[in-house]
């Protein structure tokens, strides 16, 4: 007979309801395997409803070839998925490619920025890096009419970019997840993992859960739930701002790194990072700063009345870089964190899969490790 | 079309599309333009479709008009001044639009 506790039996348990864990269970459930996805409730950090909805490749992975390379894998593969997802679900996650801007103020910006993208690009070793400085008459181009202030000398732009929006992301992994049989349990924080048996039993506040692997993708929780299975994830949080504005005409045809308008016609901006522990609250003067420099480099952005504005906390690693770890003292017990939730959806959804299941790591995983992190500890 | 329980004591005149409308003092435009007309009070900026004034609390976004030249203005966050001018909120705004 069908029990409660055959109902929480799996043979993947992911914890964490967010952007990492359903991509990461979709790729699970679609090879047919009985997945389930633990959850909390309502009053936790939420990070994944926090998302600027950026998909996102130039400036990313700096000291890391690796992540250069899975990134733009999964920018690669977002097209595709995000296609599927409306096919199957009927939810448009509103994803677009068009290329991405990051404008600069200031010769010092510029030179900064360059210098930046440049050790990016040298650390490749050759290998191709889709980004490029372009001067302040070429950003007109890329934006017809929108009037850019006279300190904007330019920017990077690479065609890889793009955006999507994250509640539809949420909302579709979740809808397609269920659709292919996978289990979805809110209110099972977890409080422990054991080993029982070839696998794990689960202590959660809605009673025991059991599963042959363990996907610890609960965001800022890892950094509790891991120390236990010998997954010592050093992620902090990392504060972010967001604002809205009113829905406008289309003016933006492409996202940049602090603004993007979305296909309602809001216009987003965003862009602070600032180290205060687990407090979200949104700090006015935050706003008044991000609020500042967009005028700057729109000044027609002035005329847009704010609706809305959040923090949120990002699941930040030492080097920004993401966390694919399995634990050495706990086999079948796996470790995954990243701030690029949605950046990354497209490439955990179909290349993490084997990794879980068959051991057969993709190539970057040699970089995402936690060994990076411990050289101390270790010794 | 909404009826109001009580008169007014006191009114204010506006104008709705150009029709004078005489209407309680100290009431909001979404209250006001509920009294005066059944039809939409704006089109959305994506479908197009039609939208009036809806949670009556500046959540919804729903009540959008044009008062006095300035796009997108929250209805029911506006209290009907004398010779205010009300019209219907066409789609989006542009971005050089007054503020």
């Amino acid at each position: 007979m069908a029990t409660a506790l055959h109902l929480k039996s799996f043979d993947v348990a992911v914890i964490g309801g967010g952007m990492v864990g359903p991509a990461i269970a979709l790729g699970l459930v679609r090879r047919g395997l009985r997945v389930g996805i633990l959850d909390e409730g309502d009053d936790v950090l939420r990070v994944a409803r926090g998302n600027f909805g950026l998909v996102w490749f130039q400036g990313k992975g700096s000291g890391m070839p690796a992540y250069v390379s899975w990134t733009r894998r999964s920018a690669d593969l977002w097209p595709d998925f995000a296609a599927e997802l409306k096919q199957n679900t009927g939810v448009d996650v509103g994803h677009s490619r068009p290329g991405g801007l990051e404008l600069l103020l200031g010769e010092y910006e510029f030179a900064h920025r360059q210098h930046y993208l440049g050790q990016i690009f040298q650390q490749g070793g050759g290998a191709p890096y889709e980004v490029e400085m372009i001067d302040r008459k070429e950003v007109e181009a890329l934006l017809p009419g929108v009037g850019l202030g006279p300190d904007v000398v330019g920017g990077s732009f690479s065609p890889i970019d793009g955006h999507a929006n994250p509640l539809y992301l949420l909302r579709a992994m979740h809808a397609e997840f269920q659709r292919l049989g996978g289990v979805y349990l809110p209110n099972h924080r977890v409080a422990s993992i054991a080993a029982r048996g070839d696998g794990y039993a689960l202590a959660t506040g809605n009673g025991a859960v059991y599963a042959d692997k363990v996907v610890l993708a609960a965001g800022h929780g890892v950094r509790e739930l891991g120390p236990a299975v010998g997954l010592d994830v050093p992620i902090r949080p990392q504060r972010g701002h967001i604002l809205v504005t009113e829905r406008t005409a289309p003016i933006l045809p492409l996202p940049m790194s602090a603004f993007r308008q979305t296909a309602e016609g809001t216009v987003m901006l965003g862009v602070s990072a600032e180290e205060a522990g687990y407090d979200d609250r949104v700090q006015t003067g935050t706003l008044h700063d991000i609020a500042a420099r967009a005028r700057r480099v729109i000044p027609a952005l002035a005329n847009l009345r704010i609706v809305r504005s959040w923090a949120a906390l990002r699941v930040l690693t030492p080097d920004k870089c993401p966390v694919y770890a399995e634990s050495e003292t706990h086999p079948g017990v796996f470790a995954i964190a990243s701030h690029s939730g949605v950046t990354l959806a497209a490439v955990n959804a179909r290349l993490t899969t084997d990794w879980i299941m068959d051991g057969v790591e993709p190539p970057e995983f040699a970089a995402f490790g936690l060994g990076r992190f411990n050289v101390q500890a270790t010794a | 079309m909404f009826k109001r329980l009580h008169e007014a004591a006191e009114t204010v005149t506006v104008e709705f599309e150009g029709e004078r409308l005489r209407v309680p003092a100290g009431e909001t435009v979404a209250a006001a333009l509920l009294a005066t007309t059944d039809a939409a009070t704006r089109t959305t900026p994506v479908g197009g479709s039609g939208r009036a004034p809806y949670c009556m609390m500046g959540v919804c976004f729903d009540c959008l008009v044009e008062i006095d030249g300035v796009p997108n203005r929250q209805a029911c966050m506006t209290v009907v001044r004398d010779g205010m001018r009300i019209r219907r909120q066409h789609g989006v705004r542009g971005l050089g639009d007054p503020a």
